[in-house]
């Protein structure tokens, strides 16, 4: 279980073997899925509850919300590609610097979007790139410093078109 | 295994000591595993699972992404220049290939 308590690093995020199983269960009821076979393929099959992938992310922890900012449009047109802005507020010495910034969708069918690993090299931490939502939610942004402390920001999100509604053509 | 046609910027020249923002791109579908194409069949999952960035050879930034990630994902990310060299990209692709960039930067 220690792959999942080690909030340290980013490579805790493969799933815990049990969800992997449970995932391969469902596919075998399924049937009609087909038979891709591999685990990463079960794991497209799971829906994880928001709360779960936080305590995944980052254990115990009890971060403070502030320090963490998080620039999104106030509406998305459409929930394929949403521009998000995260910035850590840090001097990013090698003293003091962020180490991790994970961004999860609350109401994504998979919650968790992405983890950034940082250290002093990056200069300032902020992070630009495209999230893929599938409904109007919060977003929310964990940032964990060199020192241990674990950061917050949580914003609202309205999408017009939810990435789930407009799966069929496009991605 | 498909070749993935992908985009870096780097500055070409920076001040020792400058922060500088690179973005880079890689065209790929980002399949999320929760999607039926037109004929109402189930598309497999298939994401770039991962990314690195190494700055001459030392890891200045890495990355790892699932399925709320847009297609074609971008990212913009910054790191202080410090000499000369190559920066590499390498994207790691669920299939297992990867894909890779380069960019030079002339630090003066």
């Amino acid at each position: 279980m220690t792959a999942e308590t080690d909030t340290e690093s980013i490579w805790h995020l493969r799933l815990a073997r049990r969800d992997v199983l449970r995932g391969l269960g469902a596919a075998a009821v399924a049937g009609a899925i087909g038979a891709p076979g591999s685990a990463a393929a079960a794991e497209s099959l799971l829906e994880e509850d928001a709360q779960l992938t936080i305590r995944r992310l980052i254990g115990d922890a009890k971060p403070q919300p502030g320090r963490v900012t998080i620039s999104l449009p106030d509406v998305a047109d459409s929930g394929n590609s949403v521009p998000v802005t995260i910035r850590v507020d840090s001097p990013m010495t090698s003293a003091d610097h962020v180490r991790l910034i994970h961004i999860v969708a609350e109401r994504n069918p998979r919650p968790w979007a992405a983890s950034f690993s940082l250290g002093p090299r990056a200069g300032r931490a902020e992070i630009e790139t495209f999230l893929r939502l599938s409904d109007t939610q919060y977003v929310t942004a964990f940032a964990r410093m060199s020192d241990g402390t674990w950061w917050m920001k949580r914003t609202n999100v309205i999408v017009t078109i939810g990435a789930c509604e407009s799966m069929a053509v496009r991605y | 295994m498909a070749e993935r046609t992908t985009r870096v910027r780097v500055p070409a020249k920076a001040r020792r000591g400058e922060i500088i923002q690179i973005k880079c791109m890689i065209m790929h579908p980002m399949e999320n595993g929760f999607r039926f194409d037109t004929q109402g069949t189930f598309v497999p999952i298939h994401l770039i699972n991962t990314f690195e960035c190494r700055y001459n050879g030392e890891e200045v930034f890495r990355t790892r992404l699932g399925t709320g990630m847009a297609a074609n994902p971008l990212l913009t990310f910054n790191t202080i220049a410090t000499e000369s060299g190559t920066i590499d990209f390498r994207w790691y692709d669920d299939d297992g290939s990867q894909h890779t960039a380069q960019a030079r930067i002339e630090v003066e």
